[in-house]
Order: structure tokens, then C-alpha cells, then sequence
């Protein structure tokens, strides 16, 4: 399109870009460079940076056994995320991806409508359902067994973690099924068709024609995963703020309880650092991987 | 569904119903908690709501507990305030990056796209800072500016992508009337785009109303809370009158699913533009 634009005036040209400029150069930019920076300093956010560090910022977090446990945490969500919201998203974008398939709009509207909602309005109503006395699931338990006792789930460290992936499968599957619906009509239907006619079964076509030409947005649905995972923050405060005892912890917990709460902004931007790094190693990690494969 | 027997379809048709199912029974809950008695809410959590107890709802509609309106007023505000701003500034520099030649077109670009790779947890300490030292703490614009700057490298790769479609015969035809870069923006590319500054401004109104990191940060009065604030602090006050927390939970989720019905055309298209097409 080099040849369709126009040379254009200087003071257009800051009109038009200048403040989109200014407020992300300020607020976006800086803070990131700042935060490598206060990641190497002992800082409580007033007066000076004096006391520089070096790593030992770096080094007093990762031999914290709370923060080993946070980062851990993460890598399970992701597990989860990968091994259970996006094989469900696939298969009911498999299932209702298709036009001809009745009720499809009316599925489609619903699985996607907790995407909506906000993640403290879901961690709060979530935890009412996991209500040791008015709960949901405590309902059922006792319907099935009355003798039973009052289940405890966000109050027991054990299984806290595993009861709040629930509540993130249940917000964000109809996202990615709405993700990979859309990279479903980018397939044309002739491909599809020609195997059916060849006679390919419906879960051979799925296998051998659909899924493969489905890779680019499945990458996609993955990269929003991995990242979307290591930044949990909102649904676990909603549910407990990480407790008790660390059981939900997340590195953006362990951020905002050291950083923000106790003003300790050297170990705070570690963690921040930590977690850009982890975002940043794990997508390129997933994406070569899966490029490789593809060759 | 033309090959498969009628028992997979039925199978398949079970396992969406019970999706549905998944998804809507928490909703179910909440809207009819919100009108039962502490006593009915301990025996059936399922059940229709026998009394329907009105108070509940009217109580918090009328301002008696809770500070439901004035939540939503500054959630309203905040998003308002930041659709606005993104739209204006947004649209002024994909325009420049779509449209305009110069020397540092391309380099630039590159410089917003990279903001993709920041997350907001990574930025929050030093932000916050920042906005302390600005005096924004517990102000309107501590929230809507952040926001603002984060939503910037998205949009800009959504409406540069467009603005670059528009035909040039266009550009030209405004030149001949004697118009020149800003008369082709406000005249030819605005009005053309409305679907796609209408996408645009809908995904800002749905991140800015579900946020709840930097209002968490900024605000410290319950003067200013936005809705997910306001619920997080009723939850608090009220943690044992489930009833009424219910009750506020489905007052605070309505207008997210009335924009959700409204706008759903917008807001897909803004997820799969910038993620399929991006």
C-alpha cells in the first residue's frame, strides 16, 4: 500500500499519534522498564533507589517455598487449561461449528455468555455454590447421601485449587470455542465434503481434514490460554484472596501481597519480571514446538 | 448433520444440553436466591422462589442497603469515560499508521504492537507508583488512563487493519474537493467504519467493566467503587445474608448480559478480529 499514502505535515502527524504515543509510552513503556529496574533494588516505593541488589531479589523468591508453590499453581492451571477448557471448546466448536446443525446460534449464545461477566461476580457466586451450608453442591451431596457431612471445598487447602479451575473452565471454555467457531468458517466446506464422499466418517474427517486445517487458531486459543493462565488473579481473590494457607496462591496473588500490601517493590517487580519472562519463554516455547511439528 | 446415526446425534444433543445446563444453573441461582428467605436458601437452593421475597431486591434498588446505583454510576463513568478516550485517540493513530506516509510509519507500529506482549501484572507496581505520584489515587482518571493505554496496542491492530481497506479512489476524491488527511479522516474513513469503531469501542466497555485489578489499586473509598468493587465489599458487610448478596449479584450482572444480548455481534467480532485475523 506504499504507493496509496501520502506524505504527511508534522503537526498533523502529532495530532493524530501524539497522544496515543504519550499515554502508552507513559503508562505501558516506562512502568515495564521501571519494574526491571526496581526488580535489582530493596525499595518501599518512597525516597531514593539506593539499595541495589543485584539478583538477590531474584534469589530470596525462587528459594521462597510460597512462591515455588504459586508458580507451580500456574503451571497447573495451564495444565488444566490445555488438557480440559480447550479440548472442550474444540469438541462443542466441532459440534455446533456447524450451520447445519440445529440450535447451534441458541448453544453458541449460551456456553459464551460467562465470558461476560465479570471474574469477581463469577469467584463470588461460585462461591456461594461451594457453600459448606447453603451450596449447591453441598445439595446434591446430601441429596445423594443425607447421612453425609457438609462438604468443605474452598476451605479445604487440598482441593481449593482444583475447586476454582472448575469456576475458570467454566468462564472461559465458550471463549475459545467462540475463537475456533470463527477459524471454522475460514475451512471450506468442499474439503470436508470431498472425504465425507470418499466415505470418511464424521470423527475421520474431524481427525484428518478439520483439526489440521484448525492449527493456526488453535495456536492462537493456546498462546490466550498460556498467557491468560499465568496472569490469574481476579477469580482466586474473589474465592479466598489465595488461602488458606497459600492452597490457590497464584504469582499474581504472591504479587499483589507483597508489592502492593507490604509495599516491598523490589521482590514485587522480581515477581513481575518472573512472570513476563514465564509468558514470554512458554508461548515461543509452545509456538516452535508446534511449528516444528508442522513441518 | 447429514452422516452419523440418529443415537450419535441424540448423544450429541445430551452432552449440549448439559453444557447449557453447567452454564445456566449458577445463573439460576443467583437471580432466585436473590428472592428467597435465609431459611428457603438453606432448604432448597434449587427450588422456585416460595414466598417471593421482594425486599431483598427493593431494599437494594432503593438504596436502603448496599450502594448498588452508585456503583453502577461509576462503572458507567469509568467505562464511558475510557470508550470515549480509546475511540479518539485509537482511531487518530491507526488512521496515521494506515494512511499517511512517513519515516517512521513502520517502526512505530511496531513500537504499539509490542505492547501485546506486556501484561498488566507486570506493569502494576511501577504504575502504581505512578499513579500516586501523580495524585490520582482513589480518582476516576487513576483507572480510565491506565486502562486506556493498555486497550491501545489491540485496537490500534484492529483499526489500522481496517482503515488500510478503505479504497484509495476515496482518498482521492476527498483531495479533489479540496480536502486533505484530517477532511479525509472526519469525512470518508469515520463514517465508513462504524462497524468496526462500534467493535472496537464495545471490547474497551467490556474489559473496563469487568476490571478489577486497577480499580483494586486505585480506588480506597467505597465512593468510587465500580461494580465488581461493590460486590467484593457487600460480600464482605453481608457474609451472612447470602440472600442479599445473591440479590446484588444479579443487579450487578444484568447490564452485562443486556450488552452481552445488545452487542454480542460486536463483541465476537471484536475477539475473533483481533484473535483470527491479528
Amino acid at each position: 500500500m506504499k504507493t496509496n499514502a501520502r506524505t504527511a505535515a508534522l503537526p498533523t502527524l502529532l495530532l493524530l499519534i501524539g497522544p496515543a504515543f504519550i499515554l502508552f509510552t507513559m503508562l505501558v513503556v516506562v512502568p515495564v522498564v521501571q519494574a526491571a529496574v526496581y526488580s535489582l533494588y530493596r525499595w518501599n516505593g518512597m525516597g531514593p533507589l539506593t539499595a541495589f541488589r543485584g539478583l538477590q531479589n531474584f534469589v530470596t523468591l525462587f528459594t521462597n517455598a510460597t512462591f515455588q508453590k504459586a508458580v507451580w499453581h500456574n503451571v497447573l492451571i495451564v495444565i488444566v487449561s490445555l488438557g480440559i477448557e480447550i479440548p472442550l471448546a474444540l469438541g462443542l466448536a466441532l459440534i455446533i461449528g456447524r450451520s447445519d446443525f440445529p440450535l447451534a446460534v441458541f448453544f453458541r449464545t449460551f456456553f459464551f455468555l460467562p465470558y461476560v461477566l465479570s471474574e469477581v461476580i463469577t469467584g463470588v457466586l461460585w462461591q456461594f455454590i461451594y457453600h459448606p451450608q447453603y451450596g449447591l453442591v453441598k445439595a446434591i451431596v446430601s441429596f445423594i447421601s443425607p447421612s453425609a457431612p457438609s462438604p468443605v471445598l474452598l476451605g479445604n487447602p487440598h482441593i481449593t485449587l482444583w475447586v476454582i479451575m472448575i469456576v475458570i473452565v467454566w468462564k472461559y471454555f465458550g471463549f475459545h470455542m467462540t475463537i475456533l467457531i470463527a477459524g471454522l468458517q475460514d475451512i471450506p466446506e468442499e474439503l470436508r465434503e470431498a472425504a465425507r464422499i470418499d466415505g470418511a466418517s464424521n470423527g475421520q474427517v474431524n481427525r484428518y481434514i478439520t483439526i489440521p486445517l484448525l492449527r493456526t487458531t488453535l495456536q492462537i486459543s493456546v498462546f490466550f490460554s498460556i498467557i491468560g493462565s499465568f496472569q490469574v488473579f481476579d477469580v482466586v481473590w474473589a474465592m479466598g484472596k489465595g488461602d488458606p494457607v497459600n492452597a490457590a496462591e497464584t504469582m499474581v496473588t504472591y504479587l499483589y501481597k507483597f508489592g502492593i500490601q507490604r509495599l516491598n517493590i523490589g521482590l514485587g517487580s522480581a515477581v513481575a519480571v518472573t512472570i513476563f519472562a514465564v509468558c514470554l519463554v512458554f508461548s515461543v516455547f509452545y509456538q516452535r514446538t508446534l511449528m516444528r511439528e508442522e513441518r | 448433520m447429514r452422516s452419523g446415526s440418529r443415537s450419535s446425534r441424540a448423544l450429541l444433543y445430551a452432552a449440549c444440553f448439559a453444557v447449557t445446563l453447567v452454564v445456566l444453573v449458577p445463573l439460576y441461582i443467583a437471580v432466585t436466591g436473590g428472592a428467597k428467605g435465609m431459611g428457603q436458601l438453606l432448604s432448597e437452593p434449587l427450588g422456585l422462589p416460595v414466598p417471593f421475597m421482594v425486599t431483598q431486591y427493593s431494599d437494594l434498588l432503593l438504596g436502603k442497603v448496599g450502594t448498588y446505583w452508585r456503583a453502577l454510576a461509576n462503572s458507567s463513568l469509568v467505562a464511558g469515560a475510557s470508550v470515549a478516550i480509546e475511540l479518539l485517540v485509537c482511531a487518530g493513530a491507526a488512521f496515521a499508521l494506515a494512511r499517511l506516509r512517513f519515516r517512521l510509519n513502520s517502526a512505530l507500529y511496531n513500537y504499539f504492537l509490542l505492547g501485546l506482549l506486556f501484561p498488566l501484572a507486570v506493569c502494576i507496581l511501577p504504575l502504581y507508583l505512578q499513579i500516586r505520584g501523580l495524585g490520582l489515587l482513589n480518582r476516576y482518571w487513576g483507572v480510565i488512563l491506565p486502562q486506556v493505554a493498555f486497550q491501545i496496542p489491540l485496537q490500534v491492530l484492529l483499526l489500522r487493519g481496517f482503515f488500510r481497506s478503505i479504497p484509495k479512489e476515496l482518498e482521492d476524491a476527498t483531495e479533489i474537493d479540496g480536502y486533505g488527511p484530517l477532511g479525509f479522516l472526519w469525512y470518508m474513513v469515520l463514517p465508513l467504519s462504524t462497524p468496526i469503531l462500534a467493535t472496537s469501542g464495545v471490547l474497551t466497555l467490556v474489559v473496563s467493566w469487568n476490571n478489577f485489578f486497577l480499580p483494586l489499586l486505585v480506588f480506597n473509598s467505597n465512593a468510587k467503587f465500580t461494580l465488581p468493587m461493590g460486590v467484593m465489599d457487600f460480600m464482605g458487610e453481608h457474609m451472612t445474608g447470602w440472600n442479599l448478596v445473591l440479590g446484588y449479584l444479579t443487579l450487578a450482572m444484568i447490564p452485562a448480559v443486556l450488552l452481552f444480548i445488545f452487542a454480542q455481534k460486536y463483541i465476537v467480532a471484536g475477539l475473533t478480529g483481533g484473535a483470527v485475523k491479528g
